[in-house]
């Protein structure tokens, strides 16, 4: 028993440890920059690796995440007395307080935050970072905080682009099917749209996109060793990003609805 | 001028330096040697502050660099240049961007200003032309040298070179130990090299600090070493077979 309290014990002091650098790490970023018109460039070049890199990846799944739920509802609601409007009533709602935000989140943490992650790393254990350093440069500000912003800007979008996308997969799997027309999807999804849904969503957007970066910024940062522990850090940065995704998705449900 | 005084650096319980003085004069090639592991690039690492000492300080010209605040610390990395051993080039940029990094951070240049600097260090270093390749499309010397054009872009103070011939051939070896000894005497700069190879001493150190466990061993002129009288010291030489 004493042996399992020391391993806890361990285990959450270096959770903290591991938080408070971290935290550290975020604080270190914020420093006058070297040059902004630099970083405006680098923050620029990292907008289009997040978002028009990520797009198709997000159009797809997008598309077939409203499609398959179309689908799935039509399946479990199967009853003369529900009106068929119900359906994308039910499609948009989710799609826009949980489906786009969080499934595209999670897909980005894969993508985004390897990409991230990996790049940074490979740039700490092949001494790149320390140049920046012996040079003057502000090496985490200079790497991290352009991708941060970048995120910050981008990944709002490529959510709402997934909200958007998946009301037309749920339109286009509905009139495919023959289950329900197109008039009769947005009778229900208008029917039900509250504005505050759409600021629920941008709040998640915002809060994940920030996870995804930091903490794959945090895990390239501290990345030691050779190409092996470049490959650790970025499956780190994807796990720990999608852990923090999920808690931080039930927290603001249970904050902000 | 750069001076150690009483530099300790501890890693846990494992104490790597213990306790250097020494002294790195303007204009001249300082060579540090020893066996590899008894912590000549910690060292290094230290005095620029990629390390913190866990005592003693590292002088650069009459400024305490190890106890600067953050900001000051990052106005006399600007002086400093560096040849990492593994040359550590932005392999994302091309020669030109390399080279012209430091100058897009840190002067007002003209694109036009910032492309005659480049083209002039690269010229410096031998390596016209090369501007739009990457690193991954170059050889290792040329790696090295571009890194030196790199570390000099800026008006720099001080130039510190890591095993700076490790991983090339005797030619390009000889090459590279040229150059750093041309740019010391043409810049006027204080240059610190970490080196094992006992050719690049006798052909162009001039003061030698032999770290030997974690101690300064002997320090003193290269035409000196040979007469040291300090046994660790010749052991290393001899087995450098350059008695």
């Amino acid at each position: 028993m004493k042996k399992i309290d020391g391993l806890i014990f361990t285990a959450e002091m270096n959770f903290f440890n591991q938080f408070g650098k971290y935290v550290l790490f975020i604080k270190g970023m914020f420093s006058k920059p070297e040059k902004l018109s630099v970083y405006v460039d680098r923050t620029i070049t990292e907008m289009n690796n997040i978002g028009i890199g990520s797009l198709a990846i997000v159009v797809i799944i997008a598309v077939f995440q409203g499609a398959v739920t179309t689908l799935q509802i039509a399946y479990q609601l199967i009853s003369p007395l529900i009106s068929k409007p119900v359906i994308g009533s039910i499609v948009s709602d989710s799609s826009m307080l949980e489906l786009a935000p969080t499934i595209t989140c999670l897909v980005l943490a894969g993508k985004v935050g390897s990409h991230m992650s990996s790049e940074i790393g490979t740039m700490r254990v092949s001494e790149q970072i320390d140049a920046l350093e012996v040079m003057g440069i502000n090496s985490s500000g200079y790497l991290a905080l352009p991708k941060i912003i970048a995120g910050l800007i981008m990944i709002p979008c490529l959510v709402i682009i997934s909200i958007f996308l998946s009301n037309a997969g749920g339109i286009l799997a509905g009139e495919a099917s023959g289950i329900l027309t197109s008039e009769e999807y947005l009778q229900g999804a208008r029917a039900s749209f509250l504005p505050y849904n759409l600021f629920f969503a941008l709040i998640k957007a915002f809060t994940y996109a920030f996870i995804i970066t930091t903490v794959s910024s945090f895990h390239g940062y501290t990345t030691r060793g050779g190409a092996l522990e470049v490959g650790a850090s970025s499956t780190k940065a994807v796990v720990y990003s999608a852990v923090a995704i999920l808690f931080s998705d039930y927290l603001l449900a249970q904050l902000l609805l | 001028m750069i001076e150690l005084k009483d530099i300790h650096k501890s890693f846990g319980d494992v104490e790597i330096l213990k306790g250097i003085n020494a002294k790195f004069d303007t204009g001249k090639v300082n060579l540090v040697i020893g066996s590899s592991g008894h912590g000549k690039s910690v060292m290094m690492k230290c005095m620029v502050g990629l390390e913190t000492p866990t005592s003693g300080s590292v002088i650069y010209d009459k400024r305490d660099f190890t106890h600067l605040e953050y900001q000051q610390v990052r106005e006399v990395r600007k002086e400093i240049g560096m040849l990492f051993q593994g040359t550590a080039l932005f392999d994302s940029l091309t020669v030109e961007q390399n080279v012209e990094f430091t100058l897009k951070m840190f002067t007002n240049m003209t694109p036009a200003e910032r492309r005659d600097r480049v083209n002039f260090c690269l010229e410096q270093v031998d390596m016209p032309g090369i501007n739009q390749k990457f690193p991954s499309e170059i050889s290792g010397g040329m790696k090295k040298r571009v890194g030196i054009a790199r570390a000099i872009a800026l008006d720099i103070k001080y130039l510190f070179c890591d095993e700076p011939n490790s991983g090339l051939d005797p030619v390009t070896s000889r090459l590279i130990d040229e150059l750093l000894k041309s740019i010391t005497e043409e810049f006027k700069i204080t240059t610190i090299i970490n080196t094992h190879d006992m050719k690049t001493v006798f052909d162009i150190g001039d003061d030698v600090v032999f770290i030997y466990e974690g101690n300064n061993e002997w320090s003193g002129k290269v035409k000196d070493i040979k007469t040291s009288g300090n046994e660790i010291l010749t052991r290393f030489i001899e087995a450098s077979q350059f008695h």
